[in-house]
């Protein structure tokens, strides 16, 4: 129980640490230091995602850059034709393009759920190294489409001169949006808490640990994995509409394997299957990014000599380094 | 007659040109215990993956519950009340005892997919996977994580996990291996009881518990059924003397 109580606290300074930078920052009247750390909530957001699939089910999907882009086109997408004043669709009826992030959130959602409920259809088929090459393989073909896709930008991407707006909140205020996004960060750790200790969850466990188990008790594991598969993509889907509407910008960078590895790194440096391990991983990757960033190109160098520590020597990522081993009463 | 509760007919499968089950013909009736033995290698683990749905046979037909189970996959014939033990245990080690069970009460009521609940706080998950526990006498190892238990511990869990999902027929494999004649004992009396709950195929090395619990035996060697009857006339048979028994 005392490791218990030790994750919950650890998990608490996390979350406390991530809210008190911005705010720090903006009293010293540096709003960089805020943009950083919506980028590290924006970025955690998309390894909670992952981390649904690949921490709680054991998918290991190299490919959910795919549902990151989805959600940051379907918002970059909608944003062109609001500028250019012109609907989405005009047949077989109009549909007007909008500004708000309730409804952008809510297309990139659908989106990107699609997106998932098509690959993993497909792809959870297989497992172990095919299942790594096929998520791959789906998100590759999507950048490539995207690369050529010219009526949205093509490589070029797509800008979004006006950041979308949000009621009641001035959203061009860097305080405002960071607020915004540690809100919908949180409030999706706290939907996949749930879930993780409802019936769902549990059967995900077991179907991670033992699949002939649970399909001799009379569960299809293919249905549970698929629908983590789709509650994954939709929530990196939703990092994705938040992450374009920060950059103010969506390109096929976003899509690109470089992304889906960048999201793994994040779960697995904090910790698979940890609640807050997206949450360090992502904090500590944007950390050194900055830091190691300024003083060299090649950060990425310490950002790997570090994975490779923790992959050796803590297999339950940081998280699990300073609290233990996960615990299932 | 009341048609049998699983019925096999001419089921036949091949590995390549070796052929582990070889026109099997059997059935398991209401209220029986019906021992399946041979000597290993005889094919009895592979029929048990044919009726469970693990593997699919080349020819011949296997009903269950007035149904053709042909091209439904392994849960979906779980589902229909079929409760299958492995011959190695197969638990989910990070789970509490409790957990294990708790998760085969929440497959009986089909419900995989509940995502507000919390199963920890679900009193009636918990209180059908203590009677179940309590059945087999594991309700004080409850807390304790799966991986921990003893090799004995977890075939009862197995068994226990088996009653939790109220299954209208057993498929038990070598539930007795690695038991001590203590713990084999005290399962035989387990199993003689179960009988009229649900009925059980059993595969078994252990002749003891075999003839002791048995009221039907099929003998299986080189994937054919070469005898069958009641444990007298399997005791008598000259065959199954040559075959199998004199080995022992």
């Amino acid at each position: 129980m005392a490791e218990f109580l030790n994750e919950r606290r650890m998990s608490l300074a996390i979350a406390l640490a991530l809210l008190a930078v911005p705010l720090m920052a903006e009293w010293l009247g540096n709003s960089f230091y805020t943009t950083l750390a919506t980028r590290a909530a924006i970025l955690a957001l998309a390894g909670v995602g992952l981390n649904i699939a690949l921490g709680s089910g054991g998918l290991i999907s190299l490919g959910h850059a795919a549902f990151f882009g989805i959600g940051g086109y379907a918002v970059g997408i909608i944003a062109s034709h609001h500028q250019a004043y012109e609907p989405l669709m005009t047949w077989p009826l109009t549909i007007a393009a909008t500004n708000q992030m309730p409804v952008l959130w809510l297309v990139a959602i659908l989106a990107s759920g699609l997106a998932a409920l098509m690959i993993g259809a497909l792809s959870l088929r297989t497992s172990g190294v095919y299942f790594i090459m096929i998520t791959l393989a789906f998100a590759q073909m999507i950048y490539y489409f995207a690369v050529s896709w010219p009526a949205y930008g093509g490589q070029d991407g797509l800008s979004i001169y006006v950041r979308d707006g949000f009621p009641g909140l001035n959203t061009l205020r860097p305080l405002d949006f960071f607020l915004l996004c540690y809100a919908v960060l949180m409030v999706v750790l706290a939907l996949v808490r749930m879930i993780s200790g409802a019936r769902f969850g549990a059967m995900l466990e077991a179907v991670r640990q033992n699949p002939a188990r649970v399909a001799a008790l009379g569960l299809s594991p293919f249905r549970i994995r698929l629908v983590a598969f789709v509650l994954s993509g939709m929530v990196t889907g939703l990092a994705g509409a938040l992450y374009a509407d920060l950059n103010r910008f969506v390109s096929p960078s976003m899509l690109s394997w470089h992304m889906s590895g960048e999201i793994m790194v994040f779960v697995i440096l904090g910790g698979a299957g940890r609640l807050f391990g997206p949450v360090a991983g992502a904090c500590i990757y944007v950390l050194f990014e900055h830091v190691f960033g300024g003083v060299s190109d090649y950060w990425q160098f310490f950002l790997g000599a570090l994975l490779l520590g923790v992959v050796l020597f803590a297999r339950g990522g940081l998280i699990g380094l300073a609290a233990g081993r996960a615990r299932h009463d | 007659m009341t048609e049998p509760v699983l019925s096999l007919s001419g089921v036949t499968r091949s590995f390549g040109a070796l052929k582990v089950s070889d026109a099997v013909d059997l059935d398991l009736r209401a209220g029986e215990i019906h021992a399946l033995i041979g000597p290993n290698g005889a094919g009895k683990s592979t029929l048990i993956k044919l009726i469970s749905g693990e593997i699919e046979p080349d020819a011949g037909r296997i009903r269950f519950a007035g149904r053709d189970l042909q091209g439904l996959d392994q849960a979906a014939r779980a589902r229909l009340g079929l409760a299958r033990t492995f011959q190695v245990s197969s638990l989910i080690p990070d789970f509490s005892v409790r957990r294990n069970v708790m998760l085969a009460v929440q497959a009986r009521e089909g419900s995989g997919f509940g995502f507000v609940r919390q199963v920890s706080g679900d009193s009636r998950l918990g209180d059908a996977a203590m009677t179940a526990l309590g059945r087999v006498g594991l309700q004080d190892r409850a807390q304790v994580p799966a991986a921990e238990l003893s090799h004995g511990e977890r075939r009862l869990l197995e068994i226990a996990m088996a009653l939790a999902l109220r299954p209208r027929a057993f498929l038990m494999d070598e539930p007795m291996a690695g038991l001590g004649s203590e713990g084999s004992g005290a399962l035989i009396g387990f199993l003689d009881s179960l009988r009229g709950e649900a009925p059980i195929l059993l595969v078994e090395h252990d002749m003891d518990a075999v003839f002791a619990l048995a009221d039907r035996i099929s003998v299986l060697v080189g994937g054919r059924v070469i005898a069958h009857g009641s444990p007298d006339d399997i005791r008598a048979d000259a065959d199954v003397r040559a075959a199998y028994l004199g080995e022992e």
